[in-house]
């Protein structure tokens, strides 16, 4: 397989626009004749179901939540980034997409990364034209802060509810094309299946989470956009209903998954606090502006945080990092913090986390700025500690947030299947080994309304005048299939809960697939994933049947292809022999500790091809070049 | 701590349903209400019995999927808070917690504690958004909004859409949910052009979907999670009145 990136060719700054001027239309009397599929509606799917409709194509849009304003984009806190350079401050294109790529460690593609700081502009607008409240200065315009890894204020910020007010707008705008009857919405519906014929993806094959009954629907493109897998791991930021099934089961029907283990751990979540948790709440980074972290100098400390003098403190971020100090990128943060509690230094009651703690900031900004910016968080982290932030600094540890990996697809956003277009955090495609603070809702909403109306029509344009139906034999092979999984998860009836299984496999994962990889530990994992599999086939137990509402059975899906996920993780990270971003292989780090790449090597995305069960997958390179920047070592200091 | 459950266990939505007992042991106070619930269901799915279905996504009270009633309050005792964000602190040993689905007209029980709320989808489909097309924005600051309305505006805006306000409503009112979305848009100089339409057309589609009528118990607002006040009803009621004298 010949992987076509097809970036265009010229200067960095027209490749986008040269390549929209380029691209195929369909006229305003042909779109309605074409079926859009969108799977996901979340800032991408939203955003992509509503701007087809609005243009007259008949979509198609699902979700497995009861209302597409529940997707997990929703709970992005911090904000969204735009080269507005409405500060002054010396910010532009060039510089956003150098910090993004920059931070991404250079394992992503210039003109993906260009694209993407060229349409944030655009993004702002739309946002505000629909209502979005981001926060505004007294002169009523716009209000902008820094964020993790930048050196100029260009995040939009709706107070810590940022992700909320841009998925209610996208929702918003479906709802407005719900009504017009351009999309049809259907919710508590799972995507279990791509149905595939000749290379070309057909439709889907969806189980209808209420009544069970699984069905079959065909369309011209299936745009997926169905976000990340950091649930892989059991507990992570993620919503409980976030999964990998969609973008798995596209990949063993023919799309390459790219960088699978790139997956990032975000610096500012809340400590586990006990075994039966079943997620961690993060806290936004945006806390890192006016937070310091800070660790007890010796370990064994017993006193509590107020009374260990500021000559006993060790703010180690800010000691080793001058420069950036308590804002440097998450990877760096995340994997001082495990250091420092590694170290024995931890605090709480686990001894699981470090401090972030914002009393320099209550004199220096007052006490009502501070509720302003972060009041929200503050009374969350008291919801669930029962602390209260103001008197006693916070504990925060790292936690998996967000996945870099994804289905593989070129500056179209088209993967290897044709007609198969991945949007948002399921796909790999801008962020490389590691992504910048608020820039997940960037990608999301730029490739939903700015990327995927342009190039989702120039694909249609070639397929003008054919039928689609959902009656074919590979949909009836596709649907048997899907039952015959479900019936054989039933069919077990085993002694152990979903639940057990999946806590197993988010352990072994996150111990030798997580902040920091070494290739025994991952040799070990690769052992261990195919036989805790096999007990979950042998063992799981799932009650009912699969003919009515089944949350059991939901679950034992989603895990039984986490379990795969996993393994294929786990193989990445094993084969990628360099650190890049958060992959922090222990091998490869520098004097300073730093991530150290190997270029010479490992300038490529790694793009897996499934060729079959008990098989292993085979690896494609799409080599990297960089023509506009030279990739350098990362440093903070 | 050892806890007396009683929950509402219902087939499907014209099975009728019953409150069944389980007592629950071991359940630590750090944990979240509805990791007390896992924890019933892992044991129940233990003993070859049939979890009970509850809606939940994010757990950390954004998403508004979750939500039931405890003890005759929606969402529990704590104010401002879902119930993913509900701890077992709240609660002590010995315990008896009645668990209850949202109760409704507009929103019919599928199984157990889940309901169905689309009736609030169609609400915001009757005029719920500001009509703009991808692409044809304007620059963002041409439009300066007085950071007062902003803050207003977001105060409204911050609505999760859980149902929590008509669940504890005595009259199943959908006045709380509607006029924060029609206060959110209207406060907003972009949403004056269609500022009109939107709180006739919301309004019209809450009473047809079923839901009760206001008669200002504030309920709504006690339960609320994220604390939105009632004063947003009275600016819809004005704005729909605005509306019925031009005729729309």
């Amino acid at each position: 397989m010949n992987l076509q990136s097809k970036i265009p060719a010229g200067p960095l700054a027209d490749k986008w626009t040269n390549h929209r001027d380029h691209l195929k239309l369909v006229s305003p009397a042909n779109r309605r004749k074409f079926k859009i599929i969108v799977v996901g509606s979340g800032l991408a799917g939203g955003a992509a179901a509503a701007s087809f409709g609005e243009m007259g194509y008949n979509v198609e849009c699902f979700c497995f939540q009861d209302s597409p304003r529940r997707a997990h984009s929703i709970a992005a806190q911090g904000g969204i980034n735009a080269a507005k350079n409405y500060r002054n401050d010396g910010d532009s294109i060039w510089r956003l997409f150098y910090d993004t790529i920059k931070g991404g460690d250079f394992r992503a593609r210039e003109a993906n990364v260009y694209r993407l700081a060229e349409v944030s502009l655009e993004i702002i607008d739309q946002a505000v034209a629909q209502g979005v409240p981001f926060a505004r200065e007294y002169g009523g315009l716009l209000d902008n802060r820094s964020f993790g890894g930048a050196q100029v204020a260009r995040t939009f910020y709706a107070r810590g509810q940022t992700g909320q007010q841009l998925l209610l707008g996208a929702y918003q705008a479906l709802a407005k094309q719900i009504a017009a009857g351009t999309v049809k919405m259907t919710p508590r519906t799972e995507m279990l299946d791509l149905v595939v014929e000749d290379n070309r993806a057909q439709g889907i094959v969806v189980r209808d989470m209420i009544t069970g009954e699984v069905r079959s629907h065909a369309a011209h493109t299936v745009v997926l956009a169905t976000g990340g897998y950091s649930n892989v791991y059991n507990l992570s930021t993620n919503a409980i209903g976030c999964n990998t099934t969609a973008i798995w089961r596209a990949y063993r029907r023919g799309a390459l998954f790219a960088n699978p283990s790139f997956g990032q751990i975000h610096p500012t979540c809340i400590p586990q606090a006990g075994e039966h948790q079943s997620k961690l709440t993060l806290m936004s980074e945006s806390l890192r502006n006016d937070g310091r972290i800070w660790v007890p100098m010796k370990t064994d400390e017993t006193r509590a945080a107020g009374q260990i003098p500021e000559s006993e403190r060790d703010y180690f971020l800010e000691r080793k990092y001058p420069a950036f100090g308590n804002l440097v990128p998450r990877d760096v943060a995340s994997r001082n913090a495990k250091t420092v509690v590694d170290e024995g230094r931890g605090v709480g009651p686990m001894k699981n986390g470090v401090y972030l703690d914002v009393a320099d900031a209550i004199p220096r900004l007052g006490r009502e700025t501070i509720e302003e910016r972060y009041g929200n968080l503050i009374e969350m982290y008291q919801r669930i500690t029962g602390e209260n932030a103001y008197s006693t600094p916070m504990r925060i540890f790292p936690a998996p947030h967000y996945t870099m990996g994804g289905l593989w697809v070129d500056y179209n956003l088209m993967s290897t299947i044709d007609g198969l277009f991945v949007i948002g955090e399921a796909n790999f495609s801008d962020h490389g080994a590691n992504r910048l603070g608020a820039s997940a809702l960037m990608q999301g909403l730029a490739d939903g309304y700015f990327i995927a109306p342009y190039t989702v029509a120039n694909y249609l344009s070639a397929h003008l005048g054919e039928e689609v139906g959902a009656s074919g034999d590979a949909f009836r092979r596709t649907a048997e299939e899907v039952r015959q999984r479900t019936e054989k998860l039933l069919a077990v009836n085993g002694s152990r809960s979903v639940d057990s299984f999946h806590r197993e496999l988010g352990r072994i994962v996150w111990d030798d697939c997580g902040m920091e990889r070494v290739a025994q530990g991952m040799q070990q994992a690769l052992a261990k994933i195919p036989a805790l599999r096999d007990k979950f086939h042998q063992d799981v137990r799932v009650l009912g049947s699969g003919a009515e509402l089944n949350q059991e059975l939901e679950r034992a899906g989603r895990v039984a292809d986490y379990f795969d996920l996993a393994e294929l993780m786990c193989r990445d990270a094993l084969h990628r022999d360099e650190s890049c971003g958060c992959h922090f292989r222990a091998e490869h780090q520098t004097d300073e500790g730093e991530a150290l790449r190997h270029d010479d090597q490992f300038s490529y995305v790694a793009a897996w091809e499934h060729v079959g069960d008990g098989q292993e997958p085979r690896m494609h390179k799409e080599e990297l070049s960089f023509e506009f920047v030279q990739p350098s070592q990362r440093s903070y200091k | 701590m050892r806890l007396h459950l009683q929950i509402w266990r219902q087939e499907n939505s014209s099975a009728p349903g019953r409150l069944v007992k389980y007592t629950l042991d071991d359940v630590s106070g750090d944990s979240s209400f509805l990791e007390m619930l896992d924890l019933l269901n892992e044991q129940l799915v233990g003993k070859g019995e049939v979890p009970v279905v509850f809606e939940h996504d994010c757990r950390e009270g954004i998403c508004g999927a979750c939500g039931v009633m405890i003890n005759g309050q929606a969402h529990g005792p704590s104010a401002r808070t879902a119930t993913c964000q509900l701890h077992m602190r709240t609660f002590k040993d010995g315990d008896t917690i009645q668990i209850e689905p949202w109760r409704s007209v507009a929103f019919p029980v599928i199984r157990d504690l889940m309901v169905d709320r689309t009736s609030m989808d169609r609400i915001v489909q009757a005029g719920g958004f500001i009509s703009v097309r991808t692409g044809s924005a304007p620059e963002a600051n041409l439009t300066p909004v007085p950071k007062g309305d902003s803050d207003e505006a977001f105060d409204a805006a911050a609505c999760i859409g859980c149902g929590a306000c008509v669940a504890q409503c005595p009259n199943g009112a959908a006045q709380l949910f509607t006029s924060a979305k029609v206060g959110h848009l209207n406060i907003l100089p972009q949403g004056q052009p269609e500022r009109y339409q939107r709180a006739a057309g919301m309004v019209a589609r809450m009473e047809a979907e079923g839901f009760g009528s206001c008669s200002n118990y504030r309920e709504c607002e006690a339960v609320c999670p994220k604390g939105i006040s009632v004063d947003w009803i009275a600016r819809m009621n004005r704005d729909f009145l605005l509306a019925r004298l031009k005729g729309l």
